[in-house]
C-alpha cells in the first residue's frame, strides 16, 4: 500500500515486518525517530519483541550480540558517535559471525560536533566485516532492511549488515513509500532464523574463544571470504525481492542512463536523487552522461564497477566522507579496482561534498560536472569551500 | 554438592572441567567450578576478557560443559542482558540461569557502565565478579579493586611509595545502591558459604550480584598451597567482609569469631612485603588494620 511516510517510519515499519525478537536502542540524533516508532509498536503490541533501552551504544550492540548468539533475530540503530562507540562490538559481532541487522542514520562525526548528515561514521566501520548497504530513498530504505535480514541470515554469510540511511535527508523526510500489505509474504521471503551454532543448554558450544597465531590468520581469512562471497547473496536477495514484491533498486550497483554515456557520476545514498535530476536535464540537452549508484559499499563490487565504467571517459565520484591524510574513499577504491583490472582509459576524479549536512544543490552538481570534465587525477578535493572560513580553528 | 576429593573422571562431569591452563593454585578456577557445580547444566554463561576466558577456551579446546560466550572486556553484563532477553521472548527462560562473569577490572572499572545498566533494568542474571584485586591477565596492573598499599606493576612500591595509595572501591555497595534483589560477597576460603549463596540466587528473579574473593598466586606473590588459607585470613582479618543483602539492606554477615591481625594476612603475600622492611611500613600496616577494624565495625563482623 502506498503511504506518505517519514524515512524513519518506513524503516521501523519494515523492521516490524521482519519481526526481530530483541531490539536494543540508545538515542542519538538522527536515529531517534526509528527507535521511537519501534518502541511504540512494541508498546501497542504490534511487534512482539523485547525492547531493551540500554545505557549506551556499546551495550546496545552488546545486547543484540548476546541475543543473536541465542539464535534470535535482532535489530539496533545508531549514528555518528554512537556508531564509533559501537565499533569494537561490531568487529566482534562480525568475527563471531552473528547476523545482526542495524541501521546507521548517517551523520558527521565530532569535532566540531555536527548532528547533520554525511557518511564519515559508517566509513569508519568499513573494515569491520559488517556488510554495508546504502539506501538512496525511503522506498529503498524500506526494502533494503528486509533484504538485509535475508542476506545476513544466509548460512553462507552469517554476518552483520549495516543499512546506511542518510540522516535527516532520509530519516526525517516524508516520501511516498509502497509498503508490503501482508506479513505472510515477508515471512515467505524471510523464513525464521535457523542458526547452526547458538547458545543452547541442550547443545553447549563455546563462542568467542582465544585464537593463537596458528589459528587467527585463517579465522580472519574465513571472515574475509564470507564477506567477499556475500556478493552473489546480495544479488539474489535483490532479485528474489523483485520477484516477490516487484521492487528493485539495484543489487551491488545500479546504473542509470549509462548506455552510451561518456561521463558517469558515481555516488552513494540520497545525493543520487539530486544527481539524477541534473543528469536528466543534461540528457535533454544532448549530453551523454549517466549515473552509477554504489549500493553495496562492503562487499565492494570491484568487478561490477569496472564493468560498468570501463568504456567511459570520465568518472566523477561524489562522496560525503574523507579519509584524512589520504583523500577520497570511494574514488580511491574505484581507481584501485580499475588499476587492478588494467583499465587505464577512465579519468577518475573524486570530490568531497556536503560534509556535516551542507546542502548539495543541483547547481553544485552541475558546476562540478563542468569543472571535473576538464580535470585529471583529482583525489578527494573539497568542493564548494567558503574561503572566509579557511584557516580558522573551531 | 561439595565433594571430598574429585577424581579425574569426576572433573569431566563438571560444568567447568579440567584441562584449562589456569596457574597452579588458581583460586578463580576453584570459584568457577564451585559456582557452576551449583548452577548445573541449565546455565548459559558469559565471560569478560581476562584470565578466565584465556585459560578456559583456547580454540579448539574449551573447559565449558555449558554454553559459554566471551565477547569483550567491558560488556559481559550487556551480552548477558541480550541472552536473557532472547530467552524471555522465546519462552525459554524458565529453569535456565544466565551467568555473567568478569574479573574486578571487567566489573568495577571498564565494565561498570554496562553492569549498572543491567542492574537498573533488573535483568534476571547472576553476575559474578571474581575479585583478585588487579589486572592479573595482563601482568598484575592496578584496578579499582586493588587493596590499599598492594604492590602491582602499575602501583609499585618505591622510595617514596608504599604501592597502591587508594582503598578498594566498595563495589558490593554500588550494586546495592541499584536496589537489585540480591547482593552477596563470598570467598573461595569458604566454599560451603559460596555455594549456599549461589544456590540462593537460583530462586531469586532479577539481577543478582556476587563478588568472590579469589587470591591469585602470581599476582599476590605467594606459594600456590596458600590460596585457600589466604582467602580465609582475608575474611578472618576483616579485610574481606562476607555478607548478603536484599535490595539496599544487609540481611546477614559471616561472623569472624576471633579477629586475626591483618599482619597475619599480609605477611604471606609478596605484594605486601615492602611493608615489613622498616618502621614506616609498620605505620602503613596500622593503617590497613584500621581499614579492617572499620569493616568489622561497619558490618558487625564480631
Amino acid at each position: 500500500m502506498k503511504k506518505v511516510m517519514e524515512g524513519s517510519m518506513a524503516i521501523s515499519d519494515s523492521i516490524r515486518m521482519a519481526e526481530p525478537k530483541v531490539i536494543s536502542a540508545y538515542p542519538i540524533t538522527p536515529q531517534t525517530h526509528i527507535v521511537e516508532h519501534l518502541s511504540q509498536m512494541v508498546a501497542d503490541g504490534d511487534l512482539k519483541a523485547e525492547y531493551i533501552m540500554v545505557e549506551s551504544e556499546h551495550s546496545a550492540a552488546s545486547v543484540v550480540l548476546g541475543a543473536s548468539a541465542c539464535g534470535v533475530r535482532t535489530y539496533t540503530a545508531t549514528a555518528a558517535q554512537g556508531l564509533l562507540y559501537m565499533e569494537e562490538v561490531i568487529y566482534n559481532i562480525a568475527g563471531m559471525r552473528l547476523p545482526v541487522v542495524m541501521t546507521v542514520a548517517n551523520r558527521a562525526v565530532s569535532a566540531p560536533i555536527s548532528i547533520w548528515n554525511d557518511m564519515q561514521d559508517s566509513m569508519a566501520l568499513r573494515d569491520s566485516g559488517a556488510i554495508q548497504l546504502v539506501a538512496e530513498n525511503n522506498q529503498e530504505a524500506y526494502d533494503m532492511h528486509i533484504q538485509a535480514y535475508k542476506i545476513a541470515e544466509n548460512p553462507d554469510v552469517m554476518l552483520p549488515v549495516i543499512v546506511c540511511v542518510d540522516g535527516f535527508v532520509l530519516t526525517h523526510t516524508f516520501e511516498v513509500v509502497d509498503t508490503i500489505d501482508h506479513i505472510e509474504k515477508v515471512r515467505e521471503y524471510l523464513p525464521p532464523l535457523n542458526m547452526q551454532y547458538k547458545l543452547d543448554v541442550n547443545n553447549p558450544y563455546s563462542f568467542g574463544t582465544v585464537a593463537e597465531p596458528s589459528i587467527y590468520h585463517e579465522a580472519r581469512y574465513n571472515l574475509s571470504n564470507a564477506i567477499n562471497n556475500s556478493k552473489s547473496i546480495i544479488v539474489n536477495a535483490a532479485n528474489e525481492y523483485k520477484e516477490m514484491f516487484g521492487k528493485y533498486e539495484g543489487a551491488l550497483i545500479d546504473p542509470y542512463k549509462m548506455d552510451d554515456a561518456d561521463t558517469v557520476i558515481v555516488a552513494m545514498g540520497s545525493v543520487l536523487g539530486t544527481i539524477k535530476d541534473v543528469v536528466d536535464e543534461l540528457r535533454e540537452s544532448g549530453k551523454k552522461i549517466g549515473v552509477l549508484k554504489v549500493r553495496s559499499f562492503r562487499p565492494f563490487p570491484s568487478d561490477e564497477i569496472v564493468n560498468a565504467l570501463k568504456n567511459i571517459k570520465n568518472a566523477i565520484v561524489i562522496e560525503k566522507a574523507v579519509s584524512l591524510g589520504k583523500g577520497g574513499i570511494l574514488s580511491c577504491e574505484i581507481r584501485d579496482a580499475l588499476y587492478q583490472r588494467k583499465v587505464n582509459s577512465v579519468n577518475v576524479n573524486g570530490y568531497i561534498l556536503g560534509l556535516g549536512g551542507r546542502d548539495i544543490t543541483p547547481q553544485n552538481i552541475y558546476d562540478l560536472i563542468m569543472k571535473a570534465e576538464k580535470e585529471e587525477n583529482i583525489d578527494g578535493e573539497f568542493f564548494g569551500l567558503n574561503n572566509e572560513l579557511l584557516n580558522k580553528v573551531f | 554438592m561439595l565433594t571430598n576429593m574429585l577424581t579425574k573422571e569426576d572433573t569431566h562431569k563438571q560444568m567447568f572441567t579440567m584441562g584449562h591452563s589456569g596457574c597452579s593454585g588458581c583460586s578463580q578456577t576453584m570459584a568457577v567450578r564451585l559456582i557452576t557445580e551449583v548452577l548445573g547444566k541449565n546455565t548459559i554463561a558469559t565471560s569478560a576478557t581476562g584470565c578466565l576466558e584465556v585459560i578456559s577456551a583456547k580454540f579448539p579446546e574449551s573447559s565449558w560443559n555449558i554454553p559459554w560466550i566471551h565477547s569483550l572486556f567491558e560488556n559481559s553484563a550487556a551480552v548477558a542482558s541480550g541472552i536473557e532477553a532472547a530467552l524471555q521472548i522465546t519462552g525459554k527462560k524458565e529453569g535456565i540461569t544466565v551467568l555473567a562473569q568478569a574479573g574486578d577490572g571487567g566489573t568495577a572499572d571498564i565494565g561498570l557502565q554496562a553492569l549498572s545498566g543491567m542492574f537498573e533494568r533488573n535483568h534476571d542474571v547472576l553476575y559474578v565478579c571474581y575479585d583478585n584485586g588487579a589486572y592479573m591477565n595482563t601482568g598484575y596492573q592496578r584496578s579499582g579493586l586493588t587493596p590499599y598499599d598492594a604492590f602491582t606493576s602499575t602501583s609499585p612500591s618505591g622510595k617514596i611509595s608504599f604501592g597502591n595509595n587508594r582503598p578498594k572501591k566498595y563495589m558490593p555497595e554500588i550494586a546495592m545502591a541499584h536496589r537489585i534483589p540480591y547482593t552477596a560477597v563470598a570467598s573461595v576460603g569458604y566454599p560451603m558459604d559460596l555455594q549456599k549463596k549461589v544456590k540462593k540466587t537460583m530462586s531469586i528473579k532479577g539481577s543478582k550480584y556476587l563478588q568472590v574473593d579469589v587470591p591469585c598466586t602470581p599476582g599476590w606473590k605467594y606459594e600456590p598451597r596458600y590460596s585457600v588459607k589466604i582467602a580465609q585470613l582475608g575474611v578472618q582479618s576483616g579485610l574481606y567482609p562476607l555478607f548478603e543483602a536484599e535490595y539496599d539492606k544487609i540481611i546477614s554477615v559471616k561472623k569472624i569469631g576471633k579477629k586475626v591481625p591483618v599482619e597475619e594476612y599480609l605477611k604471606l603475600q609478596g605484594r605486601f612485603k615492602h611493608l615489613f622492611k622498616d618502621e614506616a611500613g609498620k605505620a602503613e600496616i596500622e593503617k590497613i588494620q584500621k581499614i579492617a577494624d572499620e569493616n568489622i565495625e561497619r558490618y558487625g563482623l564480631l
